[in-house]
């Protein structure tokens, strides 16, 4: 799509994600499913046809491994832009900082640890078709995220959800009139009279959740970068920001008036009595920005509004955010699982994904929802259920694998039992070593028969 | 075969009919407002007449028409006017249709008069409650239907509120009834009503929900653009409910606020919104106004001028929405503009011109007079070059020649306009006084509507006044000519100050063009003022939310805090003063429930704060050593235990009885530190405080700061004596 330039903000080594990532695997690289997290979002870049991508990495070394891996992974099929920015600058503060390179007309910001398969084209078609100010992605709390749909363990918890986001929803659910992120969210509920009064009736929905996907019109977002320099996060800053104050608008949106190009509305009114009858009448007639621009006296000047839309995307799609050790638990048994179209490869009959390449033992058995990446190995009489294991890793025999991840190149002793455990890159484990609910950094080495539960290993 | 399918049908239906009641009706004939001054100081309002038709004929007429079989009247101000006009009426004599009248002359308000209801014991099942000033034509079927299966489903889907569309103008904030805007908030799957805010403070440019209401759904819708019709469809409990909360006055402020906020009982109110049929209430002038040429223009039929219901004469609708009644005469050169409406037996003079306008019966109109926008009721007497520009004009009035009405005067019975007077825009002139008790202030309608009903008592005058006195009347009294032009007769109100601002908003006069820009900049300003602060940033770089000027969340606090001191300090007076003149127990739990609610405090917190009183007042008495100082304190306990009991009924509210004591101990009266066992003691033995309360209380201690537990400790061998005591029992 033309005139669309994508950033992806691709964060850095965050330290919630302490110890899968490094410098060498920055959060942008953790695998899911045996790929970058990144490339989930890239994929659909490109299956939207936007090609046009700027790609923020935190840190320069981070950088440079996602740098390589884009190259190696996306080179033709992309036209992508790395670009390093000092650590914790926030979103809005990574916008700043790589602002001379937005050219295009509008801009479309998402998360880079964002796997989902909304289209990010039906976001920008709807910000183009609004001409909106900023148009932000919503999907149903309840079907997505890693928070409910990960512990399919009982309705009971689906029921206490949590409130992540308050949205305020014309009736026409095509624009966004209030929104509350954050620590708003265990607020009351405050709403501006004069935005209730231009619509009348707001829809405020605790259901829907923000899919870090947003498009802005590139002159707003640069004015509000500029003017506004202590906003600090896209959600919890700019984003409020621009909802509130889209009736009165403080933006010179490059000078265009903002009434649309309809043959009533341009008509300029002679005596107030016909301008409040059109009021009146046109109350809700017309989108209530066009009316509230009009003015309310003949004389005054043209009211300035902008748009704040809203795509929501159809409650099946799934949409999560790799932000944590649960997330990324989560994440990849769903897509491998539950949201396996998602993965991009094609299952077996049983279900589960097993790599040529790979070599088993006998009685080794391997359940649905499985994956097993190129050139691994099993022992006899393995056990491996709902669980991810990367490649080149050599397992030995009556080794049980339940709900974990296993990255690349580990080795895996005779009669090791891992449960709902995460095993980064190179880790090393000797025999029986027992691992429950653990965290294994990189290249870390359990010696023989230890038993860990809950922890965090990470090597010294 | 066709006869026995019949007869089948027929069984089923009788059993329906078995099992329900008749459909009952309160309709209250008094609306406890005096927005209708002073017109209504002669007679009540729901026999004005609205397109010369008194008020509560097309109440009634709607009652009947969807269904209802029995009305209670309720009346109140003026109520002999109301039982002789309905005694006389067509109403006493229908099939099917039981007109009841219940008199009161002590009730000033909703709440008093569905009180007096519930002590009649006149209802027994779902009922209608509605005022004698509403016109509809919507049909019940629908709304009763789904109130009685929610009822079924949940006993305490105690009343449903039919709702209307209808956006009020975002310029001038009111609805084209004159009303207030009305914020509400529904479950868009259940309906339930969960928010209801109206006569919200202009000032603040924010409406702030609970955010528990999303806990509970998913999805809530907030409304700007509905209108409270006033129809409420209500299960017997509500008068229940109001005889339970005796502070319940307004039906909308006081009973559907109360149980919203209420979520002990877990009462819920339902609405219905009605798309295509009409229902709307006069409130005010305005609302008059807007009402009158809805009936014209026939979106209240089958309740239209040419359509017989009840005491409108025959009327033909002639092209444009002109009605004529029988025998007028008009002047040829005489010009009847469209959406007129004339009385019988009107005259209407040469080269005179009505337009927009209502004339009521046997009025005589001179010639060369215009009257735009005006409802000019019975017996009017307008001499020729008169000019009437959106004016009420009362019965019997006489405008005598070339006086001239600016928009929006409102002329009671029998007043007479001098020749060539001008009276000025918004003047209201009536025979009788202004009350020199004037309160403009809302919120004290119903201090005035004490005064209402002396009105009624003083009806023998007014009626007198109706009578042939008049003229006498006027003979012996002198009118200062001054006031109304040579001839005049009637006192020009005063508008008293503050009201003048809001005249223009309830007037039946259009709203004038520099208000609406005065409005329009306002509205400017508000925005503006609001996009001044959502700039500001707190400092920890999280944007406030709000547009007060300063902080807005420590405000909140601030404000919930000063209203505790407020409160508590409130609390203390009415307490000394109970002290002081002796008021009995059972007055002053009336007037601290008044506090309560309008604090919106706990019982709890009461309890805490009469505590809190009550020993103030005991350390203030005089005294000389600690043991007197118990006295003291024995004293008062004896005398007010009834109260303290009142509050402190639950474990909790004791608790925070014993939470305040200590905290007093601490900080503002050190000197009863010394005497805590003791007077834990004396609230235990007094009954104030049960055992559990007290132990409980000492059990949250054990986790406290040693600096927390002084008074447990003081207290121990109390506390283990009750132990022991309990223990024994078992």
């Amino acid at each position: 799509m033309m005139d669309f330039q994508v950033v992806v903000l691709a964060g850095g080594t965050s330290k919630k994600l302490l110890p899968l990532v490094s410098k060498e695997v920055p959060k942008a690289l953790l695998p899911v499913a045996n790929r970058p997290v990144l490339s989930y979002i890239l994929d659909q870049l490109e299956l939207s046809n936007l090609k046009n991508l700027i790609v923020v990495v935190e840190g320069e070394e981070a950088a440079l491994h996602v740098g390589s891996w884009i190259l190696g992974a996306f080179f033709d099929r992309l036209h992508v832009e790395v670009v390093a920015v000092p650590e914790d600058v926030g979103t809005a503060g990574a916008l700043r900082a790589i602002a001379r390179h937005l050219t295009a007309k509008d801009i479309l910001v998402v998360s880079g640890d964002i796997v989902s398969d909304v289209p990010p084209g039906a976001v920008a078609a709807v910000h183009r078709r609004h001409d909106a100010a900023v148009t932000t992605t919503l999907c149903s709390a309840s079907n997505s995220g890693p928070a409910d749909s990960g512990s399919s363990g009982g309705k009971e918890k689906a029921k206490k959800r949590r409130v992540c986001n308050i949205i305020g929803l014309d009736n026409t659910k095509q624009f966004l009139l209030y929104i509350a992120t954050g620590v708003e969210v265990e607020k009351d509920i405050r709403i501006q009279k004069s935005i209730l009064h231009a619509v009348g009736q707001m829809e405020i929905r605790a259901d829907l959740m923000d899919a870090h996907m947003y498009a802005f019109k590139r002159s707003v977002l640069q004015e509000v970068l500029e003017k506004k320099e202590k906003f600090q996060s896209l959600k919890l800053d700019v984003l409020p920001y621009l909802v509130r104050s889209q009736l009165k608008s403080e933006l010179s949106l490059n000078g265009t008036p903002q009434t649309e190009e309809n043959g009533n509305e341009k008509v300029t009114f002679q005596n107030n009595q016909a301008m409040i009858s059109q009021i009146l009448t046109h109350a809700s007639a017309q989108s209530f920005h066009e009316v509230h621009s009009l003015g309310h006296n003949g004389t005054a000047p043209v009211q300035r509004s902008h748009k704040c839309c809203v795509y929501i995307a159809s409650s099946s799609k799934y949409c999560a955010r790799l932000d944590s050790i649960q997330a990324f638990s989560d994440i990849n048994r769903d897509v491998i699982g539950e949201a396996n179209h998602l993965s991009g490869y094609s299952f077996s009959a049983h279900n589960n994904i097993i790599h040529p390449s790979v070599q088993l033992g006998s009685k080794t058995t391997v359940g649905p929802h499985c994956l097993l990446g190129e050139g691994s190995q099993m022992g006899d009489k393995c056990s491996v259920k709902r669980s991810v294991i990367g490649r080149h890793c050599r397992i030995g025999s009556n080794v049980k694998v339940v709900n974990s991840v296993i990255m690349n190149h580990v080795t895996i002793g005779d009669g090791c039992s891992i449960q709902g455990s995460v095993i980064c890159n190179n880790v090393q484990l000797q025999e029986r070593v027992a691992l429950k609910d653990c965290q294994v950094g990189a290249a870390f080495v359990a010696t023989t028969g230890c038993e860990y539960k809950g922890e965090l290993l990470a090597r010294k | 075969m066709g006869a026995q399918r019949k007869s089948a049908t027929r069984v089923s239906e009788d059993a329906e009919e078995l099992a329900r009641h008749p459909l009952q009706a309160i309709l209250l004939a008094d609306s406890f407002a005096t927005k209708f001054r002073p017109i209504t100081l002669e007679r009540p309002k729901v026999l004005l007449p609205l397109v010369n038709v008194p008020m509560i004929n097309y109440t009634l007429a709607w009652l009947e028409s969807a269904g209802v079989e029995e009305v209670f009247v309720f009346c109140c101000a003026h109520s002999r006017q109301v039982i002789d006009y309905l005694e006389n009426s067509e109403w006493h004599s229908q099939p099917n249709f039981a007109v009841t009248t219940i008199e009161s002359h002590n009730s000033i308000s909703a709440g008093d008069a569905l009180r007096l209801m519930y002590e009649r014991n006149v209802i027994c099942g779902d009922f209608v409650l509605i005022s004698g000033d509403t016109v509809s034509n919507m049909s019940l079927t629908q709304a009763l239907q789904e109130h009685k299966d929610r009822r079924k489903k949940d006993n305490n889907a105690v009343m449903t509120m039919v709702i209307k569309r209808s956006k009020p103008s975002s310029i001038t904030r009111q609805s084209r009834l004159g009303t207030d805007e009305l914020f509400i908030a529904i479950d868009p799957q259940t309906k339930q009503l969960v928010y209801y805010e109206e006569k919200a403070d202009q000032l603040k440019v924010i409406v702030s929900l609970d955010n528990s209401l999303l806990i509970d759904n998913p999805s809530i819708s907030l409304h700007n653009d509905k209108q409270d019709c006033y129809i409420d469809i209500c299960s017997p409990e509500v008068l229940s409910l109001f005889t339970d909360n005796f502070d319940y006055q307004h039906l909308r402020r006081h009973f559907v606020k109360g149980l919203l906020v209420d979520d002990i009982m877990g009462y819920k109110i339902f609405t219905h919104e009605i798309h295509s049929s009409y229902a709307a209430r006069i409130d005010n002038y305005r609302s008059y106004d807007t009402i009158s040429k809805d009936i014209i223009q026939r979106w209240t039929y089958p309740f239209v001028p040419d359509v017989k219901f009840f005491e409108n004469c025959a009327t033909r609708l002639e092209r444009e929405g002109m009605y004529r009644a029988s025998e007028i005469e008009q002047s040829r050169s005489s010009h009847i503009g469209p959406l007129t409406v004339i009385g019988k037996g009107t005259t209407i003079g040469n080269n005179s011109m009505i337009l927009n306008s209502v004339i009521g019966k046997g009025c005589v109109i001179g010639s060369n007079v215009s009257v735009v926008g005006s409802y000019i009721w019975d017996n009017v007497t307008i001499e020729d070059g008169c000019e009437l520009k959106h004016a009420i004009v009362c019965d019997g009035v006489i405008i005598k020649s070339g006086a001239v009405l600016e928009p929006g005067v409102v002329l009671s019975f029998k007043v007479v306009i001098g020749q060539q007077f001008v009276v000025p825009a918004y003047s209201k002139v009536s025979l009788l006084p202004q009350p020199t008790q004037q309160d403009s202030d809302e919120e004290l309608e119903y201090a005035d509507n004490s005064h209402g009903t002396v009105d009624s008592s003083n009806i023998g005058t007014v009626d007198k006044l109706n009578g042939d006195v008049t003229s006498e009347l006027s003979e012996t009294q002198h009118w200062p000519s001054s006031e109304l032009g040579p001839g005049g007769v009637g006192h020009v109100w005063s508008i008293c100050e503050g009201g003048h601002e809001e005249e223009w908003r309830h007037s039946v006069a259009p709203i004038p063009a520099d208000k609406l820009a005065e409005a329009a900049q306002t509205v400017d300003d508000d925005l503006e003022l609001l996009n001044l602060d959502a700039g500001a940033l707190l400092p920890s770089g999280e944007l406030k939310f709000d547009s007060n000027t300063n902080g807005s969340e420590d405000e909140d606090i601030e404000d919930s805090r000063d209203d505790s001191i407020y409160f508590e300090k409130e609390v203390e007076a009415t307490f000394l003063r109970a002290v002081h003149e002796n008021i009995k127990v059972d007055d002053i739990i009336l007037e601290m429930n008044s506090l309560r609610l309008s604090y919106n405090m706990t019982s709890a917190d009461c309890a805490g704060a009469i505590f809190y009183a009550l020993m103030k007042l005991a350390l203030e008495t005089p005294h000389n050593s600690p043991g007197e100082l118990q006295q003291n304190v024995a004293g008062l306990v004896n005398a007010w235990k009834k109260l303290m009991m009142f509050y402190a009924k639950e474990i909790d509210d004791q608790i925070e009885v014993i939470l305040k004591f200590e905290e007093m101990c601490l900080e503002s009266a050190k000197e009863f530190s010394l005497s805590f066992a003791q007077i834990l003691h004396l609230l235990y033995g007094k009954d104030i405080l049960e055992e559990d309360a007290i132990l409980r209380w000492a059990e949250e201690k054990n986790d406290a700061d040693e600096s927390d537990k002084v008074y447990v400790k003081q207290s121990e061998k109390f506390i283990q004596w009750l132990k022991e005591a309990s223990e024994e029992e078992d």
